[in-house]
């Protein structure tokens, strides 16, 4: 490949990398005037996120597979990813942009660490080398960790922060370990080339790798995409963290979680399927979907029950991978990258609502949601939809992810994980429709006469959401497509 | 020449050390120091492999160096959440840092 080539297909990192730059320069630059850069900083890093994916979905539309010295891959697959990072970061920033400044005096930094955050989730979803993939790892979860302590005098924001950080260490020490046997073992970092040798014959010793090998990666990889039983720090972070960037640690971050588990066990690791890693993923998922659902309904913190909740759905998420079969439909693979899709535009949305409910009453807890109708009937409804689709109730985005997730899994004849993952949709309602029972028929202690004023940004946040969440229920086919299509050369690899 | 296994034992015995630390210690910076722990195991277990199974190639080699790099990283800003938690608690001990809960 040459140079030109190599700059065309890494234009979105580049160009997120420059927009970070620039962001930490302007504030600098204005430093005597601070109110310019508050002003006028969010919408740079949104401008520079626009073109990122501008960017993006041109490269898509070539339809690459190109490798960048083995130790990336920009496919189509890669490029979902991408995109799907760099709109839940406009839409956080959309949200941030009254939540942050009322909080903190370091505002730019803010934006900034966002769109650092969406430098690393391209990183990692396009890596194709373990060495690449610890390195973006690392990368997401450091910025991670300094933007739920963002709040450093709030005693909430520090503490999730720090035991985020301690599990995130131990995480991926663990995964490192993992690591290390793969290399030894074959000699080689770069995924494809750990294919090859083992394709070669599980013969001996390299036969009994697979199992360690994929259970201590498994401890890094499902650490992000918090799946039971490595999801001690989800619920304290997500409830210490500033709410913006609650809403992009359980869609963006999670998103990128779910990415390199495909990558990795798909292109690096396919002959330990049927023995080793889809064993792991079903009990992983298992475990995931009935804990997060469980302790979810005795949450009485909105965060904290959105925190379990999207544990819970990591669950779901995670089937579509188990029910990855040797079939040409691979309906798996793109039924998961469907329910990430509409995932990111419903979670975001609740958060968003919990966002506009903060910034009025300062309160997350479920009392804050009494008679929410009659005090801001737009929140209400907005989350009523949310929820709705949370819930996997059609005609909603959620409804048609977890449709396809679970057809996969019933052709792919994994008939008790399906009715399991039924099971447990049907609990989730339960807590889901709490929430929603808050909202309409629970007294206000006021008697609901202060009404919750929603900002523009907010709203339109909110409205973009909304309508996602309804366009990928109602008109499902384009994005199936589209899907399938980025699935499909991940397969072909496969 | 001393056989490969005796590296990978000493890695996972140190490892161990190190996972031991991590569930046990209650100081926040106790637990910093198991973690530490569990990566060198990781740099051994790198290195060795590198000396064993691919000495012409320096793929092990690089690896160990960038996750001392990367460690180095992580503990600055591991070590700054934890003074920012000791100015609004004044304490450092995980099991008093108990605010979030449910």
């Amino acid at each position: 490949m040459t140079t030109a080539e190599t700059f065309l297909y890494l234009s979105p990192e580049l160009t997120l990398l420059l927009v970070a730059a620039l962001v930490f320069v302007l504030d600098l630059v204005w430093r005597r005037d601070p109110d310019r850069a508050h002003r006028w900083l969010p919408w740079v890093a949104m401008g520079g996120l626009a073109v990122a994916l501008i960017i993006t979905v041109a490269l898509m539309a070539r339809n690459p597979s190109a490798h960048i010295a083995t130790m990336m891959v920009i496919d189509p697959m890669s490029l979902f990813f991408v995109a799907i990072a760099i709109v839940g970061a406009m839409l956080v920033i959309l949200s941030a942009l009254d939540y942050i400044p009322a909080r903190t005096p370091y505002v730019s930094e803010f934006y900034a660490l966002v769109v650092v955050a969406v430098l690393a989730i391209a990183i990692i979803v396009s890596a194709n080398d373990l060495i690449l993939i610890y390195l973006g790892m690392e990368f997401l979860s450091i910025t991670s960790y300094i933007l739920v302590g963002f709040l450093k005098r709030n005693r909430g924001s520090v503490e999730g922060a720090l035991k985020y950080f301690l599990y995130g260490a131990a995480a991926s020490a663990v995964m490192l370990y993992g690591m290390s046997f793969l290399y030894g073992a074959t000699g080689a970092t770069d995924l494809e080339a750990i294919a090859r040798v083992f394709s070669g014959g599980l013969t001996g010793d390299l036969a009994l790798m697979g199992f360690p090998a994929i259970a201590l990666l498994m401890v890094g990889f499902g650490f992000k995409a918090s799946l039971v039983p490595f999801h001690q720090w989800a619920p304290d972070a997500y409830e210490g963290a500033p709410t913006p960037v609650t809403a992009f640690l359980a869609t963006a971050s999670k998103a990128a979680g779910f990415a390199i588990i495909a990558r990795v066990l798909l292109v690096g690791l396919p002959m330990f399927q049927e023995k080793e890693w889809v064993p792991i993923l079903m009990g992983l998922s298992i475990l995931t979907m009935t804990l997060g659902n469980l302790v979810a309904i005795q949450q009485r913190d909105m965060k904290r029950l959105l925190a379990y909740s999207s544990i819970a759905q990591a669950g779901y998420i995670l089937i579509g991978l188990v029910a990855i079969g040797r079939d040409v439909a691979f309906g798996g693979l793109s039924g998961l990258l469907v329910y990430l899709f509409a995932y990111l535009f419903t979670n975001i949305g609740a958060f968003v609502v919990v966002i506009a409910v903060e910034n009025a009453t300062g309160a997350t807890d479920l009392p804050a949601y009494a008679g929410l109708i009659r005090r801001s009937p737009l929140l209400a409804s907005m989350l009523l939809l949310f929820l709705l689709s949370l819930a996997g109730i059609p005609p909603t985005g959620g409804f048609l992810g977890k449709f396809l997730v679970f057809g996969a899994a019933i052709r792919a004849h994994f008939l008790t994980l399906a009715i399991i993952a039924i099971i447990n949709s049907v609990i989730a309602a339960f807590y889901y429709l709490n929430v929603v029972r808050y909202m309409f028929f629970v007294q206000p202690p006021d008697g609901g006469r202060k009404a919750i004023a929603v900002t523009p940004a907010i709203r339109v946040a909110l409205w973009v959401c909304a309508a996602m969440t309804l366009l990928i229920g109602v008109c499902a086919q384009p994005f199936v497509t589209w899907a399938a299509h980025s699935a499909s050369l991940l397969a072909a690899v496969w | 020449m001393i056989p490969l296994s005796w590296y990978l034992v000493v890695a996972a015995a140190l490892f161990s050390i190190g996972v031991y630390g991590v569930l046990t210690r209650r100081n926040a910076v106790g637990v910093l120091m198991g973690v530490e722990l569990m990566l060198n195991a990781v740099n051994l277990n790198l290195v060795a492999f590198w000396r064993y199974v691919t000495p012409t190639k320096m793929t092990g080699q690089v690896f160990a160096i960038i996750v001392i790099t990367v460690a180095a990283a992580e503990a600055a800003v591991g070590l700054a959440l934890v003074i920012a938690a000791y100015r609004t608690r004044r304490t450092v001990n995980v099991e008093e840092l108990d605010t979030l809960k449910g």
